[in-house]
């Protein structure tokens, strides 16, 4: 899967998750840029996110994401 | 909302979560405001979130304080000023097998382990008994689910120092509690967590990445099973099924395929599994619950097919039978009528999915579960919780015999000429009189469930009504009539409260299936009488106008009270001078306590 496809789709995962449609995430975003992006929403995020790609994340993936492109690449590298 | 009722989609709930918040507040109904406070011995946040979802679709809205984190045990003990001033309506504490203090070790003898169990408890129970007499309200408490590992293997179970055996003896405890303590009730996640997945349910990673007991994805499935206590606890359990017959209640199409072309009994799986959902409906109407037939079916077809040998119901079993061509709506509401019942407490169960298309889009707040083949229709409607338990009294055993013999009354008032002749004919008896703790729980009951017949909609939880009933300052009175098709059982109850010479009505409420039987003047009798009795001179009634409750918004009117004031949102005051009062009840021959058996 190439990583303008990965993007979109994270993209309409953000809108819902957050409920906030002018949200346009870039590789750099952080939860930094999200209002709403707080620990427990993460934890919804990371849920929905799972399910748009049929993934699980591994435990030390979740805690090493810095940023959406670190999670980008992860998908692209597990998702078929 | 469709989304929210099993089956559904849990993942596509929590993606939407927003959204579908957004749409239920936004669709115009009104809700009941209940205050819920969250004692987690885990995150409860992710609860709380989806709980609010189910109760707002079940016309519950919630307002939530949460301990936190990990607080439950202080936050039960030593409440903070914040949590007095929330004053819950209802306390539930959701802790998990991630909570036990102390588990048994294989060092341990049966005495040890014997100790730590009673610690456990001994925890919990000083917990339940504080909450009780801080706020005197509803408490919900989880149990606990399995361990996701076993020690000993299989042996973990029977074993006194394995994990599983613990657990379960610590349940059978809290089991022992709810059974003998009323408002208290115990979130079953031991089986909602087996029906889920063990394995899922309790990835260790949850736990360990964010402090949750189980995984996200199961968060909506334990908020939903959660949210059918505390909608039954608050009146919004459903009252009745309206059943199709066709490839519902047997397969194929008894007007094609004839009576012995129908499959139901013993003779293939397929009929073997109709069989068995007539027989969990049979289940179903010894709890109580009312069973109608609403289907496009010539009469005698559908007579001819519930008379099948093999059958499990038979006509008789069901109230009314609506079997003509009519649209299935119409017939719906027709039913609700007929039974004094409102529209949206019946579950309409058909495998066509265009008739629950028209019946859900007809009649706002009716329930039509997705019914797409029959190993399925048993677990759809059970886990949707439309007719949880939380209080179990001998009247809703004995719900369809009253209905029937409602129903034998009907037709004979054809026959008499003059409504008081008739009503004389069904020489009633009642029993008005103080509250008495037999009836207690009835009582309490119906001040939950009744909305029609109900002037201030005022719900009282156990603990209130056991407040009632022990202090001087009110007149209270139960009513129960009798007559020659049965016993009705407890149908009214009256509150007033005293304030020197005045009494205050606080609650006046009917059972809808006695109405139009006087049992309301009956009622008023006793309360003018009781009023002499203790030096009351005037009695003064509210109306507080709901969606439900307009056929009373004259009750008062009709006792002969004056009209004080109305405001622009309809509340009306009433007042009654005692002393001029002339009993209104010539019908009903009425006693007192002292009349029954107890």
């Amino acid at each position: 899967m190439d990583t303008k496809t990965i993007f979109v789709r994270l993209n309409k995962v953000f809108r819902d998750v957050f409920d906030d449609d002018s949200i346009k995430v870039t590789p750099k975003t952080t939860a930094d840029d999200i209002d709403d992006w707080d620990s427990l929403e993460h934890i919804t995020l990371i849920a929905a996110v799972e399910r748009e790609f049929k993934i699980k994340f591994k435990m030390g993936e979740i805690a090493s994401m810095k940023n959406v492109g670190d999670m980008a690449k992860i998908i692209a590298s597990r998702a078929k | 909302m469709i989304e929210l009722e099993y089956p559904f989609d849990s993942e596509y709930i929590i993606k939407k979560r927003k959204s579908l918040k957004r749409t239920l507040l936004a669709d115009g109904t009104s809700r009941m405001k209940k205050k819920i406070a969250v004692f987690g011995g885990s995150t409860t946040n992710d609860i709380v979130v989806y709980l609010e979802l189910f109760l707002l679709n079940y016309g519950i809205e919630p307002e939530f304080y949460q301990s936190e984190y990990g607080q439950y045990w202080q936050d039960a003990m030593f409440p903070s000023e914040e949590l007095l001033a929330f004053q819950p309506d209802m306390v539930f504490i959701h802790t998990t097998n991630r909570n036990i203090a102390n588990y048994p070790t294989t060092a341990d003898s049966k005495e040890d382990v014997q100790r730590l169990l009673e610690a456990e408890y001994a925890k919990f129970e000083q917990m339940w008994q504080k909450i009780s007499e801080t706020y005197h309200c509803p408490i919900i408490q989880n149990n606990f689910e399995m361990p996701f590992y076993r020690i000993m293997g299989n042996k973990d179970c029977s074993d006194y120092r394995g994990r599983s055996h613990f657990l379960t003896r610590l349940n059978a405890m809290f089991y022992e509690y709810a059974e003998r303590t009323e408002g208290f009730y115990i979130n079953d996640i031991n089986y909602i967590s087996a029906a889920y997945g063990l394995k899922e349910w309790s990835n260790p990673s949850y736990w360990n990445m964010y402090k949750y007991a189980m995984c996200v994805e199961a968060i909506p499935e334990f908020s939903f099973n959660l949210s059918h206590i505390v909608k039954s606890i608050f009146g919004k359990n459903k009252k009745a099924l309206a059943l199709d017959l066709d490839n519902t209640l047997w397969g194929g199409v008894v007007g094609d395929d004839g009576v012995d072309g129908i499959q139901i009994g013993q003779e293939t799986g397929v009929a073997q599994s109709y069989y068995e959902f007539q027989s969990y409906l049979q289940s179903l109407k010894q709890l109580g619950i009312i069973l109608t037939v609403c289907s496009k079916n010539d009469h005698e077809n559908a007579i001819a097919g519930l008379n099948h040998p093999e059958g499990v119901l038979k006509p008789d079993d069901f109230i009314i039978i609506k079997a003509n061509w009519e649209n299935k709506d119409r017939n719906i509401l027709e039913t609700a009528a007929e039974l004094n019942i409102l529209p949206e407490s019946i579950v309409f169960v058909d495998d066509n999915p265009a008739e629950r298309a028209i019946v859900q889009a007809q009649i706002t707040g009716i329930s039509a579960p997705v019914m797409d083949s029959i190993e399925n229709y048993i677990t759809t409607i059970d886990r949707n919780g439309y007719f949880e338990v939380t209080n179990f009294s001998e009247d809703d055993l004995k719900r369809n015999e009253m209905y029937k013999a409602n129903a034998e009354r009907a037709a004979q008032q054809a026959t008499f000429a003059d409504y008081n002749e008739y009503l004389l004919s069904l020489d009633m008896t009642a029993v008005i009189d103080d509250f008495i703790p037999v009836y207690l729980q009835r009582i309490t009951q119906l001040t939950n469930k009744s909305n029609q017949f109900n002037v201030t909609t005022k719900r009282y939880t156990p603990t209130e009504m056991e407040e009632v009933f022990a202090s001087d300052n009110y007149i209270r009175l139960y009513g129960k009539l009798i007559d020659k098709f049965g016993d009705n059982g407890v149908v009214s109850v009256v509150i007033g409260r005293k304030d020197a010479n005045v009494l205050h009505m606080d609650l006046w409420i009917m059972s809808c299936r006695v109405l139009k039987r006087d049992m309301e003047f009956a009622m008023l009798d006793r309360l003018v009488e009781r009023c002499r009795e203790q030096g009351i001179d005037t009695i003064k009634g509210y109306y507080y106008p709901t969606a439900k409750n307009k056929m009373v918004k004259d009750l008062y009117g009709r006792f002969g009270f004056d009209q004080l004031s109305e405001d622009e949102e309809g509340n009306s005051i009433w007042q009654l001078d005692v002393a001029s009062y002339e009993v209104q009840n010539h019908v009903i021959q009425v006693g007192d306590n002292s009349t029954i058996q107890q």
